[in-house]
């Protein structure tokens, strides 16, 4: 096998028709027996060893097309020729000039549908793990040089206010610090983090590592404040008003559960996945009673969802101990949203995968708690407007799982108080905030992005639109100020 | 931090909380209510805001039922709440009806306070009926007969006032000439549809603030969901107050059951010498 060369201090990169040939690297992974009764995280990372491997690998193109799969931008040709080079430091500081987030990035990003799907070597080999070289760059970095110990000048520029906290909030905020503006990060639960605290579970993004993250708002002098509803603590207008910011960014996410609407989904032991998540997520419900907040934990569960959250919810209930853990996706494996790799750990933890199959009505038992979940057996039809075929039901093909607990994953919409409590703010379908190419609301100085403005998508569009908004706030404060 | 002024027993197992939360004291409104976490570690439970001042100050009046209520009651001025979120849900809509039964169950009083209050200066003629299960058990008497034209408490074992129910009080104000133009109601979930299953015939409109379970108090968890008209709707976004004929009841206090076992394992660890938060 070629393996890089390394000679007083620098790398001999072993020739393209070499690198070629060696073998994509893999995490060391928790083994799937133990990891039914823990939270830890299941991926180790790469090593220093096959980090550096790994970043041979790359074929460094001249057209480096893995930087148009990134939706910040990443230079992942750059950071990878600093790794084989051992010069983390300018590895981590190149990845940070386009991502806040590294550490997180490397590990809940879908990479396969982005970085690697446009990877050169991955037409005919392996791609280049992206991911888990960021990853492992984010990891060096936080322990050997932690980018929240460095020195920030502390400008007061305009204040900015930041309303949520997760991706594209803190994206925003770290941008916006960075260029000199005063900012505070409004949040309405205790912690920071949106759904990279209450959503994405410890085994595939401990806390530990966001809050490190977070630590990078705090060396910027970004102020927090929690427990602090936008709409309800006081409005939109007022922070505008009374309060003195200039302008806002609205990232409050899409946090409102969908439910199906089938009969029996008011029973006990229905709860919707973002119920489910938070209680363990945010409330460490799995150390009840250590900790005080319940969770349910049923011999058999149903997850209803193909999509990430989906996945987080059954493999959640599988360490709580779900003797049977049940995924119930109308679509086959094909169309599943959810990232490979979540569906490969799913699969060895013992999750049962029922495709083509969908939930018809929950059965309760006298209690009034879940007894069983009805269901039906689909077929694929033709592509609907996602491009995904369209399940057809098939005529007499019900059937009843026994089930305790049935947990729906099907989707999310915009919490509404911001949009209910700010005259105005244009809104479309499901209260999905209306912005332009630069993330401008209907309402001046007022930007918004992340799931509020999406709908649903993923934690990298987000931050991509907290890095335009930071650009466009920039713009439009610095034109006032020429202005006046 | 949000400091306890003032820590007050009212009543057997209730306490009277003055707490310095300045955001909250300003936007608040009546028929809104606040998320708290007492510590790390702590669950966030829903309480109703009593009233608000001047100087940042809110009143929380708490009963001791579970685990985090009991360690709430056991705090005492100069200690701290971790956590307190809001105002959150909607404040009441405050309309002049005319004649006006308030209806308070319980520590339900509590909550009906604000909205008795709010609907007095609003030029409504208020009728109030205040019942609990024993004597030691109401609480806020004075409070309510200072906005209400008349008081009328009920205690189930007539150890103070009728001896019964809160209906029959109101079948009594219902059944008077000049009858009743609206109805608000707090308190148990049996009590609130025992009110509304009163007043259905009459066709007098009946609010009741519902309290199910809550993790964030935001909309984003959908414990609270509750039917209302045949539609999904989220207590703590949409309420906490509806029309009492068109909540389902029934399904309500089912999925309140949702976590009793739990609870009750919770609250007889605490009483046990569990530590806070532990």
């Amino acid at each position: 096998m070629a393996r890089p060369a390394r000679e007083n201090g620098r790398v001999n990169a072993p020739r393209p028709r070499d690198r070629v040939k060696i073998p994509r690297q893999h995490p060391a992974e928790a083994h799937p027996e133990g990891r039914r009764s823990t939270f830890d995280e299941v991926s180790g990372g790469l090593d220093e060893r096959t980090a550096l491997v790994e970043a041979s690998r790359c074929l460094e193109c001249r057209d480096p097309v893995c930087t148009r799969g990134c939706p910040v931008g990443v230079d992942v040709r750059g950071f990878i020729r600093h790794v084989v080079r051992g010069e983390l430091a300018a590895a981590a500081e190149r990845i940070r000039e386009a991502n806040a987030l590294p550490a997180v990035c490397g590990r809940v990003c879908p990479q396969e549908s982005q970085c690697e799907a446009e990877c050169t070597l991955g037409r005919r080999f392996a791609p280049v793990a992206i991911g888990l070289l960021e990853r492992y760059v984010a990891d060096w970095e936080a322990a050997h040089r932690p980018v929240w110990e460095r020195p920030f000048a502390r400008t007061r520029g305009p204040r900015v206010a930041v309303v949520g906290s997760g991706p594209a909030g803190i994206t925003c905020a770290a941008e916006l610090a960075r260029k000199g503006y005063a900012v505070t990060v409004f949040e309405a639960l205790h912690a920071l983090g949106g759904v990279l605290r209450y959503g994405i579970p410890e085994f595939r993004l401990p806390k530990h590592v966001l809050d490190r993250e977070l630590r990078l708002l705090d060396a910027l002098g970004v102020e927090r404040r929690t427990n602090f509803l936008v709409g309800r603590t006081a409005t939109l207008d007022e922070l505008m008003g009374e309060w003195g910011f200039q302008a806002v960014f609205l990232a409050t996410g899409a946090g409102t559960p969908l439910f199906l609407g089938i009969p029996g989904e008011t029973l006990a032991g229905v709860l919707s996945a973002n119920e489910f998540l938070t209680r363990v997520n945010l409330m460490a419900a799995h150390r009840f009673p250590e900790h005080d907040t319940p969770v349910v934990a049923p011999r058999a569960v149903a997850v209803i969802g193909g999509g990430n959250t989906a996945l987080d919810a059954v493999r959640t209930a599988r360490r709580l101990g779900a003797e049977r853990a049940l995924l119930v996706y109308r679509r086959s494996r094909a169309e599943m949203p959810a990232r490979a790799e979540e569906v490969r750990h799913a699969e060895e933890e013992g999750v049962e995968f029922l495709f083509l199959t969908s939930p018809v009505r929950v059965l309760g038992d006298a209690e009034g708690m879940v007894a069983g979940l009805e269901c039906q057996e689909m077929t694929l039809g033709d592509p609907d407007r996602s491009g995904r075929r369209q399940p057809i039901p098939v005529p007499g093909s019900g059937r009843v799982i026994e089930v305790q607990a049935v947990i729906e994953a099907i989707g999310q919409k915009p919490n509404p108080i911001v949009q209910a409590t700010t005259p105005g703010l244009l809104t479309g379908r499901h209260g999905v905030v209306a912005v332009d190419a630069e993330q401008a609301t209907s309402r001046p100085r007022v930007f918004a992005g992340g799931d509020l403005s999406r709908g649903g998508a993923t934690v990298i569009l987000a931050m991509r639109d907290g890095r335009r908004a930071a650009a466009a706030i920039d713009r439009a404060l610095s034109a006032a100020a020429a202005a006046e | 931090m949000f400091p306890i002024r003032d820590a007050v027993p009212l009543g057997t197992g209730l306490t009277r909380f003055r707490v310095q939360a300045p955001l909250v004291a300003r936007a608040w409104r009546p028929g809104q209510f606040v998320i708290v976490r007492l510590c790390e570690g702590g669950e966030r439970i829903p309480l109703t805001v009593v009233e608000a001042f001047g100087d940042g100050s809110v009143t929380l009046i708490v009963q001791a039922v579970g685990k985090t209520t009991r360690h709430l009651c056991s705090l005492a001025a100069g200690e701290a709440i971790l956590d307190v979120l809001g105002p959150l849900g909607h404040p009441t809509p405050i309309e002049r009806y005319g004649r006006v039964a308030c209806v308070a169950g319980g520590v339900g009083a509590a909550e009906l306070l604000p909205i008795a209050r709010a609907l007095a200066g609003a030029d409504n003629s208020l009728h109030t009926i205040v019942g609990a299960r024993r004597a030691d058990l109401l609480i806020l008497e004075r409070e309510l007969a200072g906005c209400s034209a008349t008081l009328t408490v009920a205690t189930e074992d007539g150890s103070r006032g009728r001896r019964g129910l809160v209906t029959g009080p109101l079948h009594d104000l219902l059944g008077t000439a000049e009858g009743l133009d609206a109805v608000y109601a707090v308190g148990p979930l049996p009590m609130m549809r025992a009110v509304a299953e009163a007043t259905r015939p009459l066709g007098v409109r009946t609010y009741v603030s519902l309290n199910p379970i809550m993790l964030d108090g935001t909309g984003m968890c959908g414990g609270c969901r509750v039917t209302v008209a045949g539609h999904l709707r989220f207590a703590c976004v949409d309420g906490p107050e509806f029309d009492a004929h068109e909540v389902d009841f029934e399904e309500l206090m089912r999925r309140n059951r949702a976590y009793t076992a739990q609870e009750r394992h919770a609250d007889e660890r605490w009483r046990a010498g569990g530590a806070p938060g532990a």
